[in-house]
């Protein structure tokens, strides 16, 4: 046996089985992103609200799930909870673990977003009698979103990886099907390949994509924005290592 | 125009009042910070076409005062009326106080992520229902006003300091408003801009614009204020002409604040 086969690395590349865990992890990924940048919306609008008992809960929400590991909420969600009579089917059990927790890491992008842009501009809005729909829609979300974007990229990219755990509670993705090829065939290192190789590419479609929708939203005023985004207390929350 | 005067008529309640209303009467108002009391007792009246200079130290109120004038910052106590409007924190009256006055700032806060056009059209279009045709025709003749109808579909960051501030004007004039607010309009700007800015002041003063100016800029104050507002430690301590002002401060406080400014 050699140490290593590239053609056996290149057949499990294309095994069908594979792919259809790439695609398993696509899926967790997106729903993840959907759901979470919902449910961490609403969680930032109450974190910026002045009644204290909704901000208190804001926060301790995104205290509780970014100080424990994403392994954790999954494997209580997956064999915790059953035994307070919840019960869910595997893949609602990660689904709602990853919904749960990129939600609190969305919640802190999306509200320091909205506190880097200027109080000024909300004056200035105000000045003009824009109406609260028109300031939200027109000034202060647009301005917002664009500082949103690099933490929100990284925070995706982190997921995307974060999906892996999902395996711990045996749902078929990526990492979990690889395990099951590797214990078939025993050739570690070639099943490992291709899976890493489905990650690459992954994230560097992603970074793609984050590029082009940087370029698109920074169209303006270049050098104002950047001096702005460098100066915003964006979140740091994305970047944190997970699991 | 005419939507302004429906807005009047629907909403606001418009003191009833046989003289010439003025455009702007405060009496006593007080604004607080928690203990900190930034206006106190403040009484002012600014007949309409009346320019007013605003100066003072340095956390005297007068940026408190003028953004009170707009409801950007809420009044605690006393009575303010803008062109007989009760500012009395109903949103009706509010809004018919913002359509009335327009406000320049001195930190522009044009819109980044707008055109200078775009940023001229948003409020017509928006507050005002104006079609998108009619707004860009208002907001050309406001820009090519203050001279830079050239600069239209830029964003505000590819412009200096004075052009984006006489963009902030164009602005807020595209609202039509009748009160004008300048809270130091020049002190963010590099000398050889400071000029430019003034100037567009001026023509706006010419023009007949009631106008009410936060600014050390002392030859503007000569030259353009029918009066001059001087505060200290969140009170209006001396009003006068800026002849007499500049000649006879009245005030210890006035005097030596001159002596600081003029040299
Ligand atoms: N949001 C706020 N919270 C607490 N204190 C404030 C606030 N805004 C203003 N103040 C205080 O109120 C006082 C008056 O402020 P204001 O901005 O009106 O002064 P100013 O005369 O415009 O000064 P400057 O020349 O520095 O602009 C200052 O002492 C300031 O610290
Ligand atoms: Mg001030």
């Amino acid at each position: 046996m050699s140490l290593f086969s590239p053609t056996a690395a290149v057949s499990y590349f294309f095994n069908y089985f594979l792919m259809k865990g790439v695609l398993v992890t696509i899926g967790l990924t997106v729903a993840a992103v959907v759901g979470g940048l919902i449910l961490g919306m609403g969680i930032a609008l109450l974190r910026m609200s002045s009644n204290p008992v909704l901000a208190g809960a804001a926060r301790f929400y995104i205290w509780f799930f970014r100080g424990t590991p994403l392994l954790i909420q999954l494997v209580v969600i997956y064999s915790g909870l059953p035994q307070l009579g919840i019960k869910f089917s595997v893949i609602t059990c990660a689904l709602v673990g990853l919904i749960l927790n990129e939600a609190a890491y969305l919640a802190e992008i999306v509200r320091s977003g909205f506190m880097a842009v200027s109080a000024g501009q909300r004056e200035a809005a105000w000045a003009l009698s824009l109406s609260p729909w028109v300031t939200f829609r027109r000034v202060t979300l647009p301005q917002a979103f664009r500082l949103m974007i690099p933490p929100l990229g990284n925070s995706i990219n982190s997921l995307l990886k974060a999906t892996s755990l999902a395996s711990v509670i045996s749902v078929e993705e990526l990492m979990r099907r690889s395990d099951m090829l590797m214990q078939e065939h025993f050739q570690i290192l070639e099943v490992y390949a291709a899976a890493t190789a489905y990650y690459l590419i992954l994230t560097s479609v992603w970074d793609a994509v984050q590029r082009r929708l940087e370029k698109h939203f920074g169209r303006s005023s270049a050098a104002k924005t950047r001096r702005v985004a460098a100066s915003a207390p964006v979140a740091q929350a994305s970047v944190e290592a997970r699991a | 125009m005419s939507e302004r005067s429906m807005a009047r008529a629907e909403g606001a309640t418009v003191q009833p009042q046989l003289r010439e209303v003025p455009a702007v009467r405060m009496e006593a108002v007080y604004k607080h910070y928690g203990d900190f009391t930034a206006l106190n007792e403040v009484d002012l009246k600014v007949a309409k076409g009346e320019k007013i200079v605003v100066c003072g130290p340095s956390g005297s109120g007068k940026s408190t005062l003028i953004r009170c004038i707009n409801h950007i910052e809420k009044h605690d106590e006393g009575l303010i009326y803008v062109n007989g409007v009760e500012l009395d924190h109903q949103r009706k009256n509010i809004d018919a106080v913002r359509r009335d006055t327009g406000m320049v700032f001195q930190s522009f806060n044009l819109f980044p992520h707008m055109t200078v056009l775009e940023n001229c059209t948003l409020a017509p279009m928006t507050a005002n229902g104006m079609s998108e045709a009619e707004a860009k025709d208002l907001a050309m003749h406001f820009l090519t006003k203050v001279r830079i109808p050239d600069q239209a579909e830029k964003f505000p960051g590819q412009l200096s300091g004075g052009q984006q501030q006489r963009v902030a004007i164009a602005r807020a004039l595209c609202m039509r408003p009748k009160i004008m607010l300048f809270d130091e309009p020049t002190s963010a700007l590099d000398p050889e801009m400071v000029k430019e800015v003034l100037e567009t002041m001026k023509k706006l003063a010419e023009e007949g614009m009631t106008m009410l100016c936060v600014t050390h800029e002392m030859g503007f104050a000569r030259e353009v204020a029918d009066r001059i507002v001087f505060m200290n430690e969140g009170r209006v301590v001396e009003q006068a002409a800026p002849e007499e002002f500049f000649k006879h401060p009245k005030s210890e406080r006035a005097r030596t604040f001159l002596d600081q400014i003029i040299h």
